[in-house]
């Protein structure tokens, strides 16, 4: 099994100027894997999670992604091809339209025909379900229709892995539903999975693990059932009583 | 169905005027002003008009040269500005607040006179009979001058621009593999121009102004050229109240046209 797995994460450190944001995290994830991280506000999971992609360099330590080292340009570029990244502000491109935010990267990245990119990028909108907002343009759609566009955005590129940054933070409680749906279906056909998400129905019904951060460190991990009925850590009991009352 | 004010048969000329950029009524009334004055009265105002109008197509054609430049030159020092690259940045911000820090006057009059004198005088020096009987063309110089000082104030309205631009816009691309250019070209710019189209045109009409000061530099400009027609016939206040006119003109149109590219770039929403 750990010969297996697609992230592999070994000491990883992180500074911040004096703050110390990631303190020797290692943590392995296998395919087809859907893992959570929880954690108080500051406790470094973001900062993780945009470590696998290299959107933050770690100052110690190292990270190999499908069997690809994150130390060379080329191979930063690489890996970031194969993990798609869905944000907390969404972060779509406000001046293309929704159909051109997905169609863009397959045709400079992937080399993709017009055509094909679009036949893609159509079939993705009806997975997440929206096609008919195609011809629409990203402030025209509500919080939740962009995030699901910004998760098919990210889908468009087949990526091996998806990291998911407090993906339902910014939106209205009403629209947090209609996101999470897609993350179940994409969970439940085997992708391979890391979420900051304070969701605690969303971790129960498709997390194989979960993962409590705290200053810089992985606190306690284990499958989420038993994480949240039977946490051993005296910081997880204090974070969870915090999060589920 | 449900009436809209256009089907109003009152909805009539007061509408239609606001609806319309108001502002070309002002250019209408300078255009009309100029059409009057050489009409009723030719002499002198049709004869400066005669005399000064090839200074108009150069003042013009060195301002939209030079300006293009600047669109180009500036980019690149305004992702300079915002490279973190310690030489590029460092390149661009000496080149920035040196040029910034100098006239404009000064400028031209370094490249016209200045500049080919150190041309001639490294030619005898080495030997090199082409550098020693080297002689600056006017228009190339104007145009070089403006070029380099307008490009250092447009690089920092390019780094304004691309700093307008939310981080998340450049991870969002870099995380789907895009590199810096790509994400520049294809996600950043297209951006950031919007947001600066407005200070972009203020360069413009500001340059079209300041394109009077080649005038000093042996370019038979707008300015130029009226200042020969007053050597010659003495007339002041005529001459320079049709001269006045004409770059109000230019001025005013080139403003407008501004503002019509500013209302068809906005986002649809």
């Amino acid at each position: 099994m750990e010969s297996e797995a697609i992230i592999q994460i070994k000491n990883i450190h992180k500074h911040f100027g004096k703050v110390h944001a990631l303190r020797g995290i290692d943590l392995n994830v296998s395919r087809g894997e859907v893992v959570l991280i929880i954690g108080p506000s500051g406790s470094g999971k973001s900062t993780l999670l945009r470590c696998i992609n290299r959107l933050e360099e770690f100052d110690q330590g190292s990270i190999v992604v499908d069997g690809i080292p994150l130390d060379s340009a080329e191979n930063i570029n690489a890996v970031r091809t194969e993990v798609g990244m869905v944000f907390q502000q969404f972060n779509l491109f406000p001046h293309l339209t929704v159909l051109n935010n997905l169609t863009l990267a397959q045709r400079i990245i992937r080399k993709r025909e017009k055509a094909e990119a679009e036949q893609i990028g159509m079939e993705l909108l009806r997975k997440v379900g929206i096609p008919e907002k195609a011809d629409c343009y990203p402030l025209q759609l509500s919080g939740g229709q962009q995030q699901r566009v910004a998760i098919a955005r990210a889908l468009a590129m087949n990526p091996k892995i998806m990291l998911f940054d407090e993906p339902t933070s910014a939106l209205d409680p009403e629209m947090i539903q209609e996101v999470l749906d897609v993350m179940l279906a994409l969970a439940k056909e085997g992708m391979t999975m890391m979420v900051v998400t304070h969701e605690m129905g969303f971790a129960r019904a498709a997390a194989d693990r979960a993962i409590l951060m705290d200053g810089g460190q992985i606190i306690e991990q284990a499958p989420p059932n038993i994480l949240f009925t039977n946490p051993k850590h005296e910081r997880t009991k204090a974070f969870l009583s915090k999060v589920l009352s | 169905m449900q009436k809209t004010e256009k089907d109003n048969p009152n909805y009539g000329f007061h509408e239609r005027i606001k609806q319309t950029d108001q502002w070309w009524l002002l250019v209408a009334i300078v255009v009309l002003l100029v059409i009057l004055l050489t009409t009723f009265k030719p002499d002198p105002y049709q004869r400066i008009l005669n005399f000064v109008v090839d200074g108009i197509w150069v003042t013009l054609y060195t301002t939209v040269i030079s300006f293009t430049l600047v669109l180009i030159l500036g980019l690149f020092g305004g992702l300079g500005r915002t490279s973190r690259n310690p030489i590029l940045h460092g390149i661009a911000s000496v080149y920035v607040e040196v040029i910034r820090g100098i006239p404009l006057l000064v400028q031209l009059i370094i490249w016209y006179f200045a500049f080919p004198a150190m041309v001639k005088d490294l030619g005898k020096a080495w030997n090199i009979e082409a550098l020693a009987t080297y002689k600056a063309n006017p228009i190339v110089m104007a145009i070089l001058g403006m070029t380099i000082c307008y490009a250092a104030y447009m690089s920092e309205v390019y780094r304004a621009g691309i700093e307008s631009i939310p981080k998340g816009q450049m991870e969002a691309a870099r995380s789907l593999g895009m590199n810096y250019f790509q994400a520049m070209v294809h996600v950043i710019l297209p951006q950031a121009i919007r947001v600066i189209l407005p200070p972009i045109g203020n360069e413009f009409v500001t340059l079209l102004k300041d394109s009077s000061l080649v005038s000093v530099v042996a370019v038979a400009d707008l300015t130029r050229r009226g200042r020969e027609f007053m050597a010659a016939n003495f007339i002041p206040i005529q001459t320079w109240l049709m001269v006045a006119l004409l770059y109000l003109v230019m001025t005013l149109i080139a403003a407008r046209a501004v503002t019509w590219l500013e209302k068809h770039s906005r986002y649809e929403r």
